[in-house]
This record gives structure tokens, C-alpha cells and sequence, in this order.
């Protein structure tokens, strides 16, 4: 039989997908405990126990400088940033996206511009981000909404022009105006594929994020990790990049999740 | 007063013509078949009826109006396909149409308004058979239960011309018969005025109250794209000798 044509049953299929984290895993203890073996104050590759111990510290004690439980007030902060940032993002996104798509006359003052905007490296842009908006909350929103913002702006604009011209014609003789057709043809066929670019963006937002939380900051989980970099600290880092990752999945699985129950006609268009 | 006036109606596209000078009307009540090769110009005609379009030269007049390029009300159309939205169910697909009359800023309709149109649109969903059908969303539905569905959500705003673009061009043969059928009805029964697009010869024929024939009357071998098309029979279906007179040209 031809490989392509071999599939796992249910039950293999999660073994095997399980069997890459494992094996991972395994190797870095492999690796960590022959190095601690030669150096016990070797730094790079930790210990589980060292590690458990950092989670234990940073997770469910409150830290004495603080008084807060560093872990938690971390993700607070970064997790506050990236919503405001992708809400906002999100937000024009649509708008644009919308007008943009279905506005001829909107589309020729603004698409070029969007798609030049869209081309600027927003970490080039990120010390005048920081010279214009300071050094606090702000200029961490204006850089997730840079980096963001027009990649979903011409999304949308893109997703909003492959609707079937037929259904826009259909709407006419039905006798919408714009403002109908856009409320009732356009946005309920495009917001489905909104959250789709909210999550496809979501990488982009992160990356963002913990690269302006590693240069001007005083909480959030890039801050923390670029601060305990001065002391080799990996049993604070390793954790905190897993817990990054863990939460970046989960929000991934949400909005997928929100898709299927939100707009049960999308699943089929796929 | 004729429903539909085509004055001197030309259609260009840069250097090629498409249509050229068009005359004829179309009366109440008809159902006109317009038949032709592929690129005769007969889908070109019917979006300029539309009104996706507008001709380069000439006017089209409905009710003694100027038509203006841009779709509206008094017209309503199926194509082959997409002419129905996957976002909405049946019913809801159907709604639509009394919700963009009676709902001009909420775009949505409520209260005793909602049940009235409501009760209009499972009557209209009844009589073409998917009463059954209006929770489900169109991608459940076979291809003859889309364009019965889009019929239905054309004919319940009550248009003055019902226009039809190969609508069963993507159909299976059975189910399009079946559908013929429907048209035909519902044509009677309403009293609608009805255009329709087709490559079927043999459709044109059984469905039309008239059918036109579109084709070039004038040939350049070096420029073929010299001259465009024009009616080359305009046929009352049932007075006998044309159509003969036609079959023995085709």
C-alpha cells in the first residue's frame, strides 16, 4: 500500500503526537544530567529539581521585593498588553479592511498606503515608537498595532473582495443600501475570517511584545526573561518560554474554538 | 406601454464589439428565452438589464425610466451560481429581502413586522418546496434546492422582471427539469415577466413565450472582432412556420 494512503487510528494518532514532546524531554535530561555530572554549578542545562524549584518561586511565592507572586503579575501585564494591542489591531483591521474592500473610492486614497505602511520593519520603527510615546504602556500597544494592524487590514480588504460579486448584485436587487450590505451581507461573512487573522497575527504580536517588553519595561514575562538572562538564570527562563508557548496555544485553540461555535455555516467553506 | 424599451443599444469593450444596435421591446408577462453561442453576447445583455453594467451607446427604459448601471428593486436575478448566502438559513435567506425594506438602519427586523414577514417567506418557501428545508443552511442543500432557494428569496420582494442567467446550467438533467417545471409555474401562476439566459436551444424553446436568437449578423474574417451581435430571430413561440424556419437554419 501506498504511504500516503496509511492512516493512524484515533488512539495512535495522539500516541504519536505525544511521542515528539516526550523524546524531547528525555534528551534534554540526558544532556542536562551529563553535564551536571561534570560541573553540579553548571547553569546552561538544569536540573528538573532546580527547575521545579525555580516554578515553585517564581509561581507560588510572593517575591520579597514586591510582595507580588512574580509569575502571575507578569502575565497580567503581558497578556493586559497584547489584548488592548490586538483589540485595537483587530478593530481597525475590520473597518479599513471593509471600506477598503468594498469602497472604491476609500480603496484608491487608502489600500497603497496601507500596503506601504504594511512594509515598514516595526522593530526599526521601535526607537521612535519610544522617543514619540515614551517609554511606558503606550508605545508597547503602538507596536503590536504596527505590526499587526495593516497585515489584518489587507486581509480583510483581500477576503472582503473574494466574496462572490453575484452576492452583492443578489443584495442590490434586493434592494440594500451600502450600509445594509455591509451590515448584513459583508461583516457576518468576514468576521469569522477576522478572528482567523487576529490568530494568524497572534505570533507577530508576541514577538512584539516581549521585544518591547525586553527593552523598556518593569513587568511582563519578556521583561522578566531578558532580566534573568544577566544571571543565567535558565531554570527561570525555561519555564517562563514554556508557560509563552502554553498560553500562545490556548489562545490559538480559542479563537478556533469561538469560530466553530460562533459561525457553524464557516466550517464548511473551508 | 411596453415593460422593457432597448433603444440603439450598443455594447463595446476597448477594441471589440459586443452588441450592436439593438431595437426591440419586451411586453408584460412575457418569458423571452434569449439563445446563442458562448460570447454571442447574451450574458452581456442581461447584466446590462441588470443594470451591472451600463451600454456604450443607446438606453434601456424599463416602464419608460432610463435605467441608470446599478441593480435595484424592480429587477431580480438568479445566476448559476452563488446567487444565495451561506451565513444565512433558508428562511433567513428568504427574509432578507423584506428585512432590507422594512429595516433601513437596524438592518434587522422585529416584533410584529418579523412574524408578518415570516409567514410570507414559509408561504413563498412552500410553494417551492423547502418548507422543510428553512433551518438548514444552503451548503446542506443539493444544487436544485439552492436555486429553488433563490427563487424564492428573488420572487418574494415581487420584482417587475425576473431575470435568469443559465440558472440551471449546473444542474443534474432530472432535477432541471423539475425545476423547469417550477419556472414555467411560477411564471403562470404570478404573472412575472421573465428573461432568461440559456445555451439550451431545446429550453429556450419550451420554457419562452418568445425567444431570441443572438448572433452576428455581420462577419470581418481579418477583424473578427469588428461587429458585434443582434437579434437574428425573434420568435413567438406557437406560431408554427419560424420555428421550423429555424431548425432547418441550425
Amino acid at each position: 500500500m501506498r504511504i500516503i494512503n496509511l492512516q493512524p487510528t484515533r488512539g495512535a494518532n495522539y500516541f504519536i503526537a505525544i511521542v515528539p514532546f516526550v523524546l524531547l524531554l528525555f534528551i534534554y535530561i540526558v544532556f542536562s544530567d551529563a553535564r551536571l555530572a561534570e560541573n553540579p554549578d553548571d547553569k546552561l542545562l538544569p536540573s528538573m529539581t532546580s527547575i521545579s524549584a525555580a516554578i515553585d518561586r517564581m509561581a507560588f511565592e510572593p517575591s520579597r521585593r514586591t510582595g507580588d507572586v512574580l509569575l502571575w503579575s507578569d502575565t497580567a501585564a503581558s497578556l493586559q498588553r497584547l489584548a488592548i494591542g490586538m483589540t485595537i489591531s483587530a478593530f481597525l483591521g475590520l473597518v479599513v479592511g471593509v471600506c477598503n474592500g468594498l469602497v472604491p473610492w476609500f480603496s484608491a486614497f487608502w489600500s497603497p498606503f496601507v500596503r506601504v505602511i504594511s512594509m515598514i520593519p516595526p522593530l526599526a520603527v521601535l526607537p521612535i515608537l519610544f522617543i514619540v510615546f515614551g517609554l511606558g504602556e503606550l508605545s508597547k500597544y503602538v507596536l503590536i498595532i504596527l505590526g499587526t494592524a495593516p497585515f489584518i487590514m489587507r486581509d480583510m480588504e483581500q477576503r472582503v473582495r473574494e466574496l462572490p460579486k453575484e452576492q452583492l448584485i443578489k443584495a442590490q436587487t434586493l434592494d440594500a443600501s451600502t450600509w445594509q450590505i455591509v451590515v448584513r451581507v459583508v461583516l457576518p461573512q468576514v468576521t469569522p475570517r477576522l478572528l482567523d487573522a487576529v490568530r494568524l497575527s497572534l505570533g507577530a504580536a508576541w514577538l512584539f511584545l516581549i521585544a518591547a517588553e525586553a527593552i523598556a519595561s518593569t513587568e511582563g514575562l519578556g521583561y522578566r526573561i531578558f532580566l534573568v538572562r544577566r544571571y543565567l538564570a535558565m531554570d527561570v527562563i525555561i519555564p517562563y518560554v514554556i508557560w509563552i508557548t502554553f498560553l500562545a496555544y490556548l489562545m490559538d485553540l480559542a479563537l478556533r474554538r469561538i469560530n466553530v461555535l460562533l459561525f457553524p455555516w464557516f466550517g464548511t467553506k473551508r | 406601454m411596453s415593460l422593457i424599451a432597448i433603444k440603439n443599444v450598443w455594447k463595446s469593450y476597448d477594441e471589440k464589439t459586443v452588441l450592436e444596435n439593438l431595437n426591440f421591446t419586451i411586453e408584460r408577462n412575457e418569458f423571452v428565452t434569449i439563445v446563442g453561442a458562448s460570447g454571442c453576447g447574451k450574458t452581456t445583455f442581461l447584466r446590462m438589464i441588470l443594470g451591472e453594467e451600463g451600454p456604450s451607446r443607446g438606453n434601456i427604459e424599463i416602464d419608460g425610466e432610463k435605467l441608470i448601471a446599478e441593480p435595484g428593486k424592480d429587477r431580480g436575478v438568479v445566476f448559476q451560481r452563488y446567487s444565495v448566502f451561506p451565513h444565512l438559513t433558508v428562511l433567513q435567506n428568504v427574509l432578507l429581502g423584506l428585512e432590507f425594506a422594512s429595516a433601513k438602519i437596524l438592518c434587522h427586523s422585529t416584533g410584529s413586522t418579523r412574524k408578518q414577514q415570516i409567514q410570507r417567506c414559509e408561504e413563498m418557501l412552500d410553494r417551492v418546496g423547502l418548507l422543510s428545508s428553512a433551518d438548514e443552511y444552503p451548503d446542506a442543500l443539493s444544487g436544485g434546492m439552492q436555486q429553488r432557494l433563490a427563487l424564492s428569496q428573488a420572487l418574494v420582494v415581487e420584482p417587475k422582471i425576473l431575470l435568469l442567467d443559465e440558472p440551471f446550467g449546473a444542474l443534474d438533467p432530472g432535477i432541471r427539469s423539475d425545476m423547469q417545471a417550477l419556472v414555467k409555474e411560477l411564471h403562470r401562476e404570478l404573472g412575472l415577466t421573465v428573461l432568461m439566459v440559456t445555451h439550451d436551444i431545446s429550453e429556450g424553446f419550451s420554457l419562452g413565450t418568445r425567444v431570441l436568437v443572438f448572433d452576428k449578423t455581420r462577419m470581418d474574417p481579418h477583424e473578427p472582432d469588428l461587429f458585434g451581435s443582434n437579434i437574428t430571430y425573434d420568435i413567438l413561440v406557437g406560431s408554427g412556420q419560424k420555428e421550423q424556419q429555424l431548425a432547418m437554419n441550425m
